[in-house]
């Protein structure tokens, strides 16, 4: 299964990647796009639906105005134009989960087109300019049953249409030319500034673990210096900020290795696997593929007026780059410190963490150093940890007041990745405090001179810095759980 | 809907026919098995009732504006309230097959959306 | 056993005077669908029980003093095209043979609200795709004038089974002239309300920018009585006009007194001549005549484009059609048809589409498929919708000159059974005058004229009028009644031939 891979560096000394990315968000309004089943996420299979978005014959659809309003908000937010005048049309085509085999959705006439949004990889700005976002609707969910669990080889499937009709807006960027090296890295900023955009509009719960922000990575590689794009594949299924990077990267190194080779790309859809790194061939884009758009004959044009538009722009929030200047300066963070934090998606962690108590060095030292490695480790993304900035903010708490040191503080993140309570549940349960008795302590440093006779002697003449092996042997015999600093002092008083 | 590059061109000539093979295109399009003896009796058919159609080609000018609605109302909107639905029962009442509270439908070509 | 041939407007009159009851005047018509109905075959479906029921308690909320309006207790029949909760809806297809809706159509609502019991579901063209009721997959319904002929379409069941005396009343669509033809060659009236006007939600769709429901009935007041039941705003139909409904009742009764002074009547010059049979245009010049004796100005308008009318609706139509219909594929309710083997969903969709819809459906399907097929859309649904501009605009310059346009309903009166069924462009003649209607949203009503000299067979007028102004057909439909029923002396259906009642009046139960 896995294709021939052309070494990065190969790659961009002969090609220039030309990069699209289209993003689906599940707003998170209380009702469907067309009709008023609620929309919560878990809920009992077909429990929320009706005979609209079950699609039952003579059923009709009515635009939910919450949407709408959403959705000029994220155009606005993009620096988009709105359209004055738009109609929703039929994308017609044939699958078991989406109950009508029509999607209603936009066609020529988005909502909101032609916009823009800057994003900032390596200190550098890349511009990634907007296409268009347009309103829809979301299908059904299918089961696939058989000894697969996927769809290939399934003996059949199982359809849950809660989901269908949720309202989507699809955001599809204009081709991202000029990236290079940094194409992987651009395509992964720009979905993580948009979900920062998203949160602060408050449209979408933007959980990509929950599909509420879906991603398809678009991709070509034209020769260095040539004048039009490549043929281009449209990866699916891309839904973690750490694999756009990789399906990014992935699908570079397979089109080159193809091209260099002589070899034609195939215009495709491609399926990303998150558990081996790879993408696959999926459906073969052809003329086949004939979607027969018209405009929605139950639906009425949709007409915003301007002061509408203009009340819902001076409404919007704090655009990302200004937010991330301000709270750069409210916070005393280096630019470098700055733009690895929005690097690694933890902007919104960092903030809520020194909201939640944790001052803002401390704050950033967890969610870039600690938890990022267990994120890496589990190959996701900081915010699907499962640590909740409140607990990050109570553990510095801890190690201020001297309960915890570093060490016991990263075997409380260990408790709360497991699941087993509150940070302070878990220094309970797991037994994990600093042991302030002096006489344990005290004892303690007495077994470690009388084991290193030779370290005390050096000590006892003057060689301070020879007490690290002693404070070494008492916090093993504390199993960790002293305070080095008291330690020292012990250690220094007895042999001064 | 105005004019775009994947529905420009189109038949040329006043007198569009629909071929064999392209009926057997449109059946596959619409989800319909059709009978080697039903694309040969639906292709004349078909043709006959596109040829008394056709004469609307030329009838109206580039700027006459199009009519997707015989009433010319705008913004039609419902607010962001729950409206009671279906309970499960019902929504599966007209299922051919059902398992575990959802649709069971065989099994399907092609990768998840 | 005779048929009760009442109006709804005497047994409500007769109801409001305790002479009978809800349960008395609906069992007789159960009777009557018993003793007829397997000549006739207007019905795919018979709720007798639930009939009876909802009689009983119309009954119950008179004694109480509770009646909900002037039809409550008048029993209703409803095409089948209407979703109805806990009885089988079909739309005269295969493919949703055995379909109970989980819901009612708004319509459906306003009648139970309404209290009016609900008989049964009428016959019709398989996804109203037709006009002589034989594309229904149960077989045709026949014309209570003359059972070899077909009774129009797509809503001959609803039709007949007024023109039958089977019930008093009945709801129609209208797509391209589903009420209105089959009321002309039924001898009975029909009215399509205003694009809006009525809600469609839970009418299975046709073609969205073209149908509307309305009544049919046996008479014009009738029909204002039904219409105010049905229509107004409706959230839920997000093209649905949200005005109040015009005092059509009232317009009924005031047109009824015979008088069109000052009326400016145009004769659309498009919608007559050529391809009309002599008889229905003989009718239609006397119904002419007698409402200018009756005060009318009559004129002659032009509207040149009524020409490409057909055209435009045979492509608007089956795109619209195309996408509706591809909601069913086997996997949430309807048929399914498994082929051998280890068919994936696709395959199964592909079996039962080929299976379960009828050859007109698969025509249209795959006609519409074609228009918006990318390379054809300009050329045919772009510019179809274009030319329903200019329909429009024709509408528009000639209700300049006249409050009302007039023409012959249906170019020819009922043909036989069988005579067209393989010759579509033949049967899509038939809706040539009523079209345009649809394509502009407009009201219209189709009264009887008289019967052809040729054949003895009904033909109607059709009145119709500008968007929302509905009650307008009402005034001029009761007047022209009101002069016709005069000259012939009583009304065009008392000519139809008795129905020899070969069942054995007991009542019928369950799907037939």
């Amino acid at each position: 299964m896995t294709a021939t891979l052309l070494s990065y560096d190969d790659v961009l000394a002969q090609f220039d990647p030309a990069l699209g990315l289209e993003v689906h968000v599940e707003l998170n309004t209380a009702t469907k796009m067309f009709c008023g089943c609620p929309t919560v996420f878990g809920a009992e299979p077909n429990t929320q639906t009706c005979p609209t978005c079950l699609g039952l014959p003579g059923s009709m659809p009515v635009v939910n105005a919450k949407a709408v309003e959403s959705a000029i908000r994220i155009g606005l937010a993009l620096n988009c134009q709105i359209a004055e005048w738009c109609r929703f049309a039929r994308k017609n085509y044939f699958y078991p989960d989406m109950p009508k085999n029509f999607q209603t959705s936009q066609y020529d006439e988005p909502i909101a087109f032609d916009g823009y949004t800057e994003v900032e990889v390596d200190g550098e700005l890349y511009r990634v300019g907007i296409e268009r976002a347009h309103m829809e609707e979301d299908t059904g969910k299918s089961t696939h049953i058989g000894t697969t669990g996927r769809i290939h080889g399934a003996d059949y499937s199982l359809v849950d249409y809660n989901r269908a009709g949720i309202p989507l807006i699809e955001i599809v960027t204009k081709p991202v030319l000029g990236t290079g090296a940094k194409a992987p890295e651009v395509a992964r900023a720009y979905v993580a500034q948009l979900r920062e955009l998203l949160l602060g509009l408050g449209v979408s719960d933007v959980r990509m673990e929950q599909g509420s922000l879906r991603c398809d990575v678009n991709l070509s590689l034209a020769p260095k210096g040539a004048d039009r794009l490549g043929i281009r594949t449209e990866t699916k299924n891309v839904n973690s900020l750490r694999s756009v990077e990789r399906a990014t990267r992935y699908e570079m190194q397979r089109h080159a290795a193809v091209l260099a080779e002589g070899g034609k790309v195939l215009q495709e859809t491609r399926h990303w696997h998150e558990d081996t790194g790879i993408t696959t061939s999926g459906r073969e884009k052809s003329d086949a593929e004939d979607y027969r758009y018209f405009p929605e004959p139950d639906l009425v044009p949709v007409a915003p007026s301007r002061d509408w538009v203009e009340q819902l722009r001076a409404e919007l929030p704090e655009p990302p780059h200004e937010k991330r200047a301000r709270l750069q300066a409210e916070w005393g963070f280096s630019d470098l410190e700055m733009r690895d934090t929005a690097g690694a998606g933890a902007l919104g962690l960092v903030a809520e963490t020194i909201a939640a108590g944790a001052s803002p060095q401390t704050a950033r030292k967890w969610w870039l150093g600690e938890l990022a490695r267990r994120a890496n480790e589990s190959e996701i993304d900081l915010g699907s940890l499962g640590v909740a900035p409140a607990d990050v903010a109570r553990v510095q708490s801890l190690v201020d007041e001297g309960t915890l040191n570093d060490k016991l503080a990263r075997q409380v993140f260990d408790g709360l990745l497991d699941g087993e309570g509150t940070p302070d549940e878990i220094v309970a349960a797991r037994g994990l405090a600093i042991v302030s008795d002096e006489g344990a302590l005290s004892a303690a440093v007495d077994h470690a001179i009388a084991a290193h006779p030779d370290v005390a002697d050096k000590i006892r003449d003057g060689k301070v810095a020879a007490a690290g092996a002693l404070i070494g042997a008492v916090m093993k015999e504390m199993r960790g759980q002293a305070d080095a600093n008291r330690v020292r002092e012990l250690i220094l008083e007895k042999l001064g | 809907m105005p004019e775009t590059s994947e529905h420009a061109g189109g038949p040329a000539s006043d007198h569009p026919t629909i071929s064999r093979d392209e009926v057997a295109h449109l059946a596959d399009l619409a989800r319909i098995d059709l009978s080697e003896a039903e694309l040969d009796h639906l292709a004349p058919q078909l043709n006959v009732i596109l040829e008394s159609i056709a004469s609307i080609q030329g009838v109206a000018s580039a700027d006459v504006p199009p009519t997707s609605h015989p009433l010319p109302l705008t913004n039609v909107y419902r607010d962001d309230v729950e409206r009671p639905g279906l309970t499960a029962a019902e929504a599966l009442s007209g299922a051919p097959e059902e398992e575990q509270q959802r649709f069971k439908v065989p099994r399907i070509l092609g990768y998840d959306q | 056993m005779s048929p009760d041939k009442r109006t709804a407007v005497e047994l409500a009159d007769a109801l409001a005077a305790g002479e009978t009851t809800s349960v008395e005047i609906t069992r007789a018509h159960l009777d009557r669908i018993a003793a007829v109905d397997g000549d006739i075959h207007a019905f795919l479906h018979v709720d007798a029980e639930g009939a009876l029921r909802d009689a009983a308690a119309s009954d119950a909320r008179r004694v109480a003093g509770e009646s909900r309006g002037v039809l409550d207790g008048v029993p209703i029949a409803v095409k089948d095209v209407m979703a109805t909760r806990g009885l089988p809806t079909t739309c005269g297809s295969r493919i949703l043979e055995g379909w109970i809706p989980p819901y009612d159509a708004t319509v459906v609502a306003h009648l139970r609200r309404a209290g009016l019991p609900i008989l049964g579901k009428t016959n019709m063209d398989e996804f109203a795709m037709g006009s002589s009721t034989e594309h229904s997959a149960y077989g045709p319904t026949h014309n209570p004038w003359d059972l070899d002929r077909i009774p129009g379409g797509s809503g001959g069941g609803s039709a007949a089974a007024v023109a039958a005396y089977e019930a008093p009343l009945a709801i129609g669509t209208d797509t391209g002239g589903s009420i209105r033809q089959p009321g002309a060659v039924t001898g009975t009236v029909g009215v399509k309300p205003t694009y809006g006007g009525v809600s469609r939600y839970g009418l299975v769709a046709l073609a969205n920018s073209l149908d509307q429901p309305g009544p049919v009935t046996r008479t014009v007041v009738d029909a204002a009585l039904l219409h105010e039941v049905i229509g107004g705003h409706d959230p839920l139909d997000s093209t649905s006009i949200d005005q109040p409904v015009p005092a059509l009742v009232e317009a009924a009764r005031r047109g009824a007194d015979g008088d069109l002074t000052g009326v400016r009547i145009g004769v659309v010059r498009e919608l007559g001549g050529e391809g009309y049979q002599g008889g229905v245009l003989t009718r239609f010049e006397e119904s002419v005549e007698l409402m200018t004796k009756a005060g009318a100005e009559v004129v002659e308008v032009s509207c040149p484009h009524f020409v490409h009318a057909l055209a435009t609706y045979y492509l608007i139509l089956p795109a619209e059609a195309s996408s509706n219909l591809a909601r069913f594929d086997a996997m949430r309710y309807g048929l399914r048809v498994t082929p051998d083997g280890d068919p994936s969903a696709e395959d199964v969709m592909r079996a039962t589409r080929e299976a379960g819809f009828g050859d007109e459906v698969k025509r249209r399907i795959m006609l519409g498929t074609y228009a918006l097929s990318s390379g054809y859309y300009d050329a045919y649904y772009g510019q179809a919708q274009k030319v329903r501009t200019l329909v429009s605009r024709d509408f528009d310059a000639a209700f300049q000159d006249a409050d009302v346009l007039v023409s012959p309903t249906a170019p020819t009166t009922a043909f036989k059974i069988g005579e067209k069924v393989d010759d579509p462009l033949a049967m899509y003649l038939n809706d040539l005058a009523t079209i345009p209607a649809n394509l502009s949203g407009v009201p219209g009503i189709s009264v009887p004229s008289g019967l052809a000299d040729e054949d003895g067979l009904p033909a109607g007028v059709q009145i119709l009028a500008p968007a929302m102004a509905d009650d307008r057909v009402y005034r001029v439909g009761a007047a022209l009644e009101t002069l016709l029923v005069r000259e012939w002396g009583g009304r065009l259906l008392d000519q139809a031939p008795a129905l020899p009642a070969v069942g054995d009046a007991e009542t019928p139960e369950g799907v037939r």
